[in-house]
């Protein structure tokens, strides 16, 4: 991986910055393979990277559904976990994008409200910290397969997140990326949206499905889960052949595991 | 128009299946949107202009009494007269005075969303007058006894075969008895039956986009000219107007027309943007002998005063719902009131209440796109997500919900306790899902299901379980 302090070893964690990483709850349930990605790609790029063995959930479920106390409530364990680090990065423009949110939650509490700032200056989603933070150009990796992406909501307007995996993406050996007609539309995850209003839902990934398909990639990547569970979903109940990976797993060659919603291999698999 | 706001689930379950609806929003989809776009990208000062139209609206609300004072003297200084309506009922009952002290019979109406959202029409009928709606999508629905589903382009629900066979049925009286296919047809048809209207009405009722405080001017844009026959021939013309929108200058007003169009329909200006400034003066050739505006607030200056005060900065283009991915799957009508997509879901529950329209601001996936449209940068998505706080604080929500958010809030709050619950449910989730690697169906889970998609099963052990287990084997 091309960036500064990316040949360096473990021997000067001294020098590294020193990053929490916010694993997310659906890449911990669902997806161990995201996390371990993400550990290899900011240790290429030079970082040190902890997982506070207290962190949960961002409190998106609560301040999407109006308890904005009860976000509080989650924030606080969050920002007690993490707000010591040098950075926070989270594989997910969403829960990201959240994290940026938090001195919302404390306007009557300033001095929650004054530690929430200082955490969330410093937190990022990981594709944007690799580029943006750490001037990471290139990553080493091979995916011989042609792939089309989803820009997910949150990271693409709470974040600015567009060109950065494309342009990282563009560096895997063997990758032929297929740009994806509305790319930029709403997958009908949303959340709780997808169970409180799931005909609607349905009908936002079925058209997202069938703009996949229509790319005739056989992988889709993205870089939130609780988009890609939807749109697997989706895929799998069509039958289809497109595989769904997260964006971290391909960029640091990890996606030798089956994708979401594959059937398992027979033996070893994760 | 009494809300059905409270059943918009089953109505957005009777859009998605109503065939004849998703071809005319198919149709309709991607238009304005890449109209749009490119209007946009043909003006590279449009994010400049968003701003000063953002300051525009801001300056003037927070100094609204001002500029309405304003405005209404210069309305009385040129000959007209203003009539300040609280309520909707207010509104109505204003309308049918007026008409009814000019001895009026027929009444022609220029599109007014908020001449919807207080009933003119209806009020006016029971009344006893005939009133004709000049605008052809607002005519189309009139016919079909149906509310607008879009704030722009009222019938665009309809499909051509139904608009041929509405005109097929009501314009046989006037001995025109072809049934038509082509739209040029059918649009000349419409406008051969208008004609005589705007010949015979004795009072117009049009909207306005824009009101002037300098000059007590109010300002309509159209692409049919309907609004200038409405305004100009009859003998009375009735402006309806919510109190918002009130701009201090015509170079005010200008630059939020340069946005307008542009956001709507991808248009640098609309075909027809009409001024008009009290009735016809002595040596006009032509113009109403009397000229009202009748100002509405019902309920605007309570939003003056709370949270929701950006949302009055809306000038109604219809852009947010132009790019709403729920709009474009259930289209207006299941919204159930006048104001249907993002801003309608604003709108709607504190006009109706949260009670009637809750799920208004739920059905909603916080993708952002609306605000990112809007050409005065209201924070939609807040909002809504300010009106879901509301909601769940006055316990308005469903019980199941709350209970699973207060236990979620627990969980995450016992980090060992979370880390064992989730540490069992991936593991369980993995092994009852086996080989196939995902589910078809889950018990407690139906809802998942019910959006026509497989569940992806976890690959088996937690993030963190691995993660200690590495460390362990690193230490």
């Amino acid at each position: 991986m091309n960036a500064p302090g990316a040949a360096s070893g473990g021997a000067d964690a001294g020098t590294r910055p020193r990053v929490g990483l916010f694993v997310t709850c659906l890449a911990n349930i669902y997806r161990p393979n995201v996390g371990l990605a993400a550990v290899t790609l900011l240790e290429q790029a030079g970082c040190h990277v902890e997982v506070p063995m207290t962190q949960t959930c961002c409190g998106q479920p609560s301040y999407n559904n109006g308890d904005l106390d009860g976000a509080a409530k989650t924030a606080r364990q969050t920002i007690e976990a993490f707000e010591d680090f040098d950075y926070v990065v989270a594989p997910s423009g969403s829960c990201g994008g959240m994290l940026r949110d938090f001195p919302r939650l404390f306007a009557s509490e300033p001095g929650w409200q004054q530690r929430a700032r200082a955490m969330t200056d410093k937190t990022y989603e990981l594709i944007s910290f690799l580029t943006d933070v750490r001037d990471v150009t290139s990553v080493d990796a091979a995916y011989p397969h042609r792939v089309t992406y989803h820009d997910s909501c949150h990271g693409l307007r709470a974040l600015g997140i567009k060109e950065q995996p494309r342009r990282l993406l563009a560096t895997v050996r063997g990758l032929e990326l297929a740009e994806l007609a509305d790319s930029e539309i709403c997958c009908g995850f949303g959340g709780t949206f997808c169970v409180k209003y799931p005909e609607i839902s349905g009908r936002m990934v079925a058209d997202k499905a069938a703009a996949i398909n229509a790319t005739e990639a056989g992988v889709l990547l993205g870089g939130d889960l609780g988009c890609l569970l939807n749109i697997a979903g989706r895929l799998g109940r069509e039958g289809g052949r497109v595989r769904v990976y997260h964006v971290a797993e391909v960029l640091a060659g990890m996606a030798d595991v089956p994708g979401l919603g594959d059937p398992r291999r027979p033996k070893g698999g994760a | 128009m009494e809300p059905l706001s409270h059943a918009f689930k089953e109505r957005s379950i009777w859009a998605l299946q109503d065939e004849t609806l998703q071809v005319a929003l198919n149709r309709a989809k991607d238009g304005f949107a890449v109209k749009r776009a490119t209007a946009v990208d043909r003006l590279p000062e449009f994010e400049a202009l968003r701003d000063r139209a953002v300051a525009i609206k801001d300056h003037t609300l927070e100094n609204l009494d001002h500029y309405l004072e304003r405005y209404a003297d210069a309305v009385e200084r040129s000959g007209g007269k203003v009539h300040w309506a609280s309520s909707a009922e207010d509104a109505r009952r204003i309308v049918v005075d007026i008409c009814r002290a000019s001895g009026a019979r027929m009444i022609t109406k220029g599109k007014s969303m908020v001449g919807e959202e207080v009933g003119v029409n209806g009020a006016l009928e029971e009344a006893g007058f005939e009133v004709v709606e000049t605008d052809l999508g607002e005519y189309i629905i009139q016919l079909a006894h149906e509310p607008p589903s879009h704030i722009i382009v009222p019938a665009v629900h309809k499909t051509r075969g139904q608009i041929a066979e509405l005109f097929h049925q009501n314009h046989e009286k006037y001995g025109l008895t072809r049934k038509l296919a082509e739209v040029p047809e059918m649009v000349n048809e419409a406008r051969q039956v208008l004609r005589g209207k705007y010949l015979a009405a004795d009072v117009g009722i049009t909207g306005a986009n824009f009101l002037i405080a300098e000059s007590g001017t109010s300002v309509i844009v159209t692409n049919e000219g309907n609004g200038d026959l409405t305004c100009s021939l009859p003998k009375v013309h009735i402006v309806t107007a919510g109190i918002e929108k009130v701009v201090p200058t015509v170079e005010d007003a200008s630059t939020l027309l340069r946005l307008l169009g542009r956001s709507a329909t991808g248009q640098d200006m609309t075909t027809y943007t009409t001024f008009t400034t009290g009735p016809k003066r002595p040596g006009d050739t032509d113009g109403p002998e009397e000229y009202h505006v009748v100002l509405i607030d019902n309920g605007r200056t309570t939003m003056l005063g709370d949270q929701f005060r950006e949302m009055l900065r809306c000038i109604r283009c219809g852009a947010c719902m132009n790019h709403c991915p729920v709009y474009g799957a259930i289209g207006g009508h299941a919204y159930g009131w006048v104001y249907p997509g993002p801003m309608g879901s604003v709108l709607t529950p504190l006009a109706v209440g949260l009670k009637e329209a809750g799920n208004l601001p739920n059905a909603c996936t916080l993708n952002g796109h609306c605000a990112e449209v809007c050409p005065v940068r209201i924070p939609l998505p807040d909002l809504l997500r300010t009106l879901r706080h509301r909601e769940y604080q006055l316990r308005l929500g469903l019980k199941p919900m709350r209970w699973g958010l207060a236990a979620w809030v627990w969980f995450t709050t016992h980090p060992r306790i979370y880390r064992l619950g989730t540490r069992v449910q991936a593991r369980m989730l993995a092994l009852l899902a086996g080989r196939k690697g995902r589910f078809r169906r889950m018990p407690l889970a139906g809802s998942w299901f019910r959006g026509g998609r497989d569940l992806p099963a976890p690959q088996g052990e937690t993030f963190m379980a691995v993660w200690q287990r590495r460390q362990r084997g690193q230490g």
